[in-house]
């Protein structure tokens, strides 16, 4: 292998030649194999890889994601997933009905055009545009909270080895942090305060995601900032009453 | 303003291009590349975006993609549509240029996009579009070439696969002599102009167009020479990227999975 | 033709958190409702150009380039030199910037700035005189927007003042009716400077210099220009929202204390 593992390679850059496959973000030509993206070349088994530091969001089946409906169709909704194709939510793949015809009015009063999804990939491929279903635990309509957008490529880094990181955010902001593999955040908390510090620490993560100690400092700051909302949410409550 | 003031005072005068040393008006000899200097991921809200100032000129390159296709029925069924633009800014030139695309702008458009499409690996996203954008913002010859340089890294930057960066440079002829990377006033009063821009990696050449007078040996001359600097400018490219992405090799372990998304 | 637009679709959880900060007196980005985001002033930046200025509101880059021509007098105005404010969206600045000639928005910010310019009087015409009735300079004032996050107006007003600030000409005699330049290089006459400060609505409160997220939720906006001696000079309201006659008092009042401080800090980058 001609590149290092961990080593940051651009478009063109030869990282192996000889015994090996060439996997996702690279391709072979001839005898060597070469990386396709900007990304950290590695190795699995026999196979290289680039992973990507940056690109947009391409649905896999089984993925979880957080969509904006665009569109009321006959059957069900249009769903921004911020892929380069629009994803569909069939009425059939919402938990609501027991074999009931939906209507359109149904349709228009389950999810509005701007509304937020929580719903699973469930088929995508080169030929059609991605389905999505919300019938599993804890899918459908997003009512509270906030949502961070970061680049999809981070979204491993926000999760952490071991879920390292998530668990982390998820204690000391005291919010449920839903990951979506688009690159959406789902943060929700018990006060908006929490919710932007949470926000604020993910758009971190994303910013610093490849500097050193990244952990320690998401830390330090989310418990200088609740340090902070202490203070300020005394002083709010105070003044209502 | 200084251009301004050699233009507007010399205004009959024709220049000497090439003074008894063999030197140039910049003070270049005849292989010598003009400055570069390049940054990565300058704009905000473009998926990728490169600036590149090469000798007076300054190009800023955004990508847009792959995203829906508009109108929906240019897609592709089976790769990703490329939609190129190539815009020169009205204060861009010494003369004022209307911002109206002019034919020029059009064909230049056209050559770029042939010039980076063949290295995007556009199968990965049928369906779908890559929207290039070029505007430059102060030209001084040789805009189109750095125009495919700064577009080859906003494409990487936006993370889109490509088989190997682009890179762009021109030679030309001027007293007789064949000379590298032509400057506005060389362009203008030389008597050829070659633009090439090259695949450094395949060594495949994706650009060349050529106007004025070349014989058969001054043209492999020029095109030796562009191709050389054309490899330089490509390490250049590679040394950005290396900056702007800068990784700490450890940190990058923490991450979940190397489970790995097209 | 002016059509409704056809916006990107912001989720409804998005605005409202957007708003219901607003309401309490805080912002997306944490600025107080007054506060202008961190701005950067860049003169003299495309050396082609007579005069330009790049300007960084917050993430919204605006470039703007002078060029100073001889051309022909308008019949009304003979011995006046012309002013001609240009603006371009270029698709570069934002995924929802199209390819093609100004949209109308671009022309609304384009005639805006130009108001400012030409109502403060701020370029002395009269100076740009080459022979009355035959010859004149133009002044070319393109607006390159190149980063939208909002609050476009007041960046390339910005820039528009600094390039204009900024820009330099040869002196010149006339000689048969033609300029002859001199090795001298003078400035632009300028006599005014014009500062736009721009405030939106979004529920019942008003925040100054929106970002795009404010943007995308307000009801509508308003621009106040105001020259050196706080006197008005433009006005344009935006937007499908009301204003009430004490709200719009308000906003005038504050637009004409914010601009002093703009307008400081403009003209302190001038070399």
């Amino acid at each position: 292998m001609h590149a290092e593992r961990k080593q940051l390679v651009t478009p063109g850059d030869v990282l192996g030649e000889g015994p090996y496959f060439a996997g996702e973000n690279t391709y072979r030509d001839g005898t060597k194999i070469y990386a396709a993206r900007i990304g950290l070349a590695d190795i699995i088994g026999n196979k290289l890889i680039v992973v990507p530091i940056k690109g947009v969001y391409i649905p896999r089946i089984d993925d979880i994601v957080i969509g904006r409906i665009t569109d009321i169709g006959m059957s069900g909704w249009q769903v921004d997933i911020c892929a380069p194709y629009p994803a569909m939510l069939p009425a059939s793949e919402t938990p609501m009905q027991r074999g009931r015809d939906i209507g359109r009015r149904d349709i228009a009063y389950i999810y509005g055009v701007g509304d937020l999804t929580l719903a699973q990939v469930i088929a995508f491929d080169r030929t059609r545009d991605p389905l999505l279903t919300t019938k599993g635990r804890g899918l459908g309509k997003v009512t509270s909270g906030r949502v961070a957008r970061i680049s999809p490529a981070k979204i491993p880094r926000v999760i952490g080895k071991q879920g390292s990181m998530i668990t982390m955010l998820k204690k000391e902001t005291n919010t449920d942090i839903v990951p979506g593999q688009n690159g959406l955040i789902l943060a929700t908390g018990k006060n908006p305060e929490q919710e932007r510090i949470a926000v604020e620490a993910l758009y971190m993560i994303e910013r610093e995601a490849h500097s050193s100690g990244l952990t320690d400092r998401v830390r330090a700051f989310i418990v200088d900032e609740m340090g902070k909302g202490k203070e300020i949410g005394q002083s709010q409550n105070s003044s209502i009453a | 303003m200084k251009w301004e003031r050699e233009r507007k005072l010399d205004n009959h005068k024709t220049v000497r291009l090439l003074d008894d040393n063999g030197l140039r008006v910049d003070g270049r000899r005849f292989d010598e590349l003009r400055p570069l200097k390049i940054e990565v991921g300058t704009l905000d809200k473009a998926d990728g975006s490169a600036y590149v100032e090469h000798g007076r000129n300054k190009i800023l390159a955004a990508v847009y993609g792959p995203r829906e296709a508009h109108p929906k029925h240019i897609a592709l069924a089976d790769r990703a549509v490329i939609k190129c633009r190539y815009h020169m800014a009205p204060f861009s030139t010494d003369e004022r240029k209307s911002p109206a695309p002019s034919r020029r702008e059009l064909e230049l458009s056209k050559v770029i996009r042939e010039a980076l499409e063949p290295a995007i690996m556009s199968e990965y996203f049928p369906r779908s579009t890559i929207d290039i954008i070029i505007e430059v913002l102060q030209a001084d010859a040789g805009t189109r070439c750095a125009g495919i340089t700064a577009a080859a890294l906003a494409l990487a930057d936006a993370g889109i696969p490509m088989r190997e960066l682009v890179a762009g440079c021109a030679a030309g002829k001027i007293d007789g002599k064949v000379v590298l990377d032509l400057s506005d006033i060389e362009d203008k009063q030389g008597e050829a102009d070659l633009p090439v821009a090259l695949m450094p990696k395949s060594g495949m050449v994706s650009l060349l167009q050529m106007d004025g007078s070349l014989t058969e040996d001054e043209f492999k001359q020029a095109l030796d020479m562009s191709i050389d600097a054309c490899r330089r400018i490509y390490e250049m490219q590679r040394e950005a990227l290396r900056q702007k992405y800068h990784i700490v090799k450890d940190e990058a372990d923490n991450e979940a999975a190397t489970e790995v998304r097209v | 033709m002016s059509t409704t637009h056809q916006l990107p679709i912001v989720a409804r959880l998005e605005q409202k958190t957007v708003v219901d900060l607003i309401v309490k007196g805080k912002r997306v980005d944490d600025r107080g409702p007054l506060d202008y985001r961190p701005t950067t002033i860049m003169l003299g930046v495309i050396e082609k150009a007579n005069g330009s200025a790049q300007v960084y509101l917050g993430k919204t880059k605006v470039l703007v380039g002078v060029k100073i021509q001889p051309g022909t007098p308008f019949p009304d105005t003979p011995d006046e030199g012309i002013l001609t404010v240009n603006s371009e969206f270029v698709p570069l600045a934002s995924p929802t910037f199209e390819a093609g000639p100004p949209d109308e928005n671009s022309i609304e910010l384009a005639r805006v700035v130009d108001r400012g310019i030409r109502e403060s009087k701020a370029i002395n015409l009269k100076k740009l005189c080459i022979e009355p009735g035959k010859k004149v300079f133009m002044v070319f004032v393109d607006v390159y927007v190149l980063d939208h996050d909002g609050n476009l107006i007041d960046a390339a007003a910005m820039a528009a003042l600094g390039a204009l600030v900024n820009a330099k000409m040869h002196a010149f005699k006339v000689e048969k009716g033609e300029p002859v330049y001199k090795e001298e290089i003078v400035p632009l006459p300028m006599q005014n400077y014009p500062v736009s400060i721009t405030s939106v609505k979004v529920d019942s409160t008003t925040v100054l210099d929106p970002c795009l997220e404010e943007e995308q939720v307000m009801s509508c906006r308003l621009t106040v220009t105001t020259d050196k001696d706080g006197n008005i000079c433009a006005m344009q309201k935006g937007g499908l929202g009301f204003l009430t006659p004490d709200e719009i008092k308000q906003i005038v009042s504050t637009s004409i204390s914010k601009a002093k401080d703009l307008r400081e800090k403009i003209l302190s980058n001038v070399k």
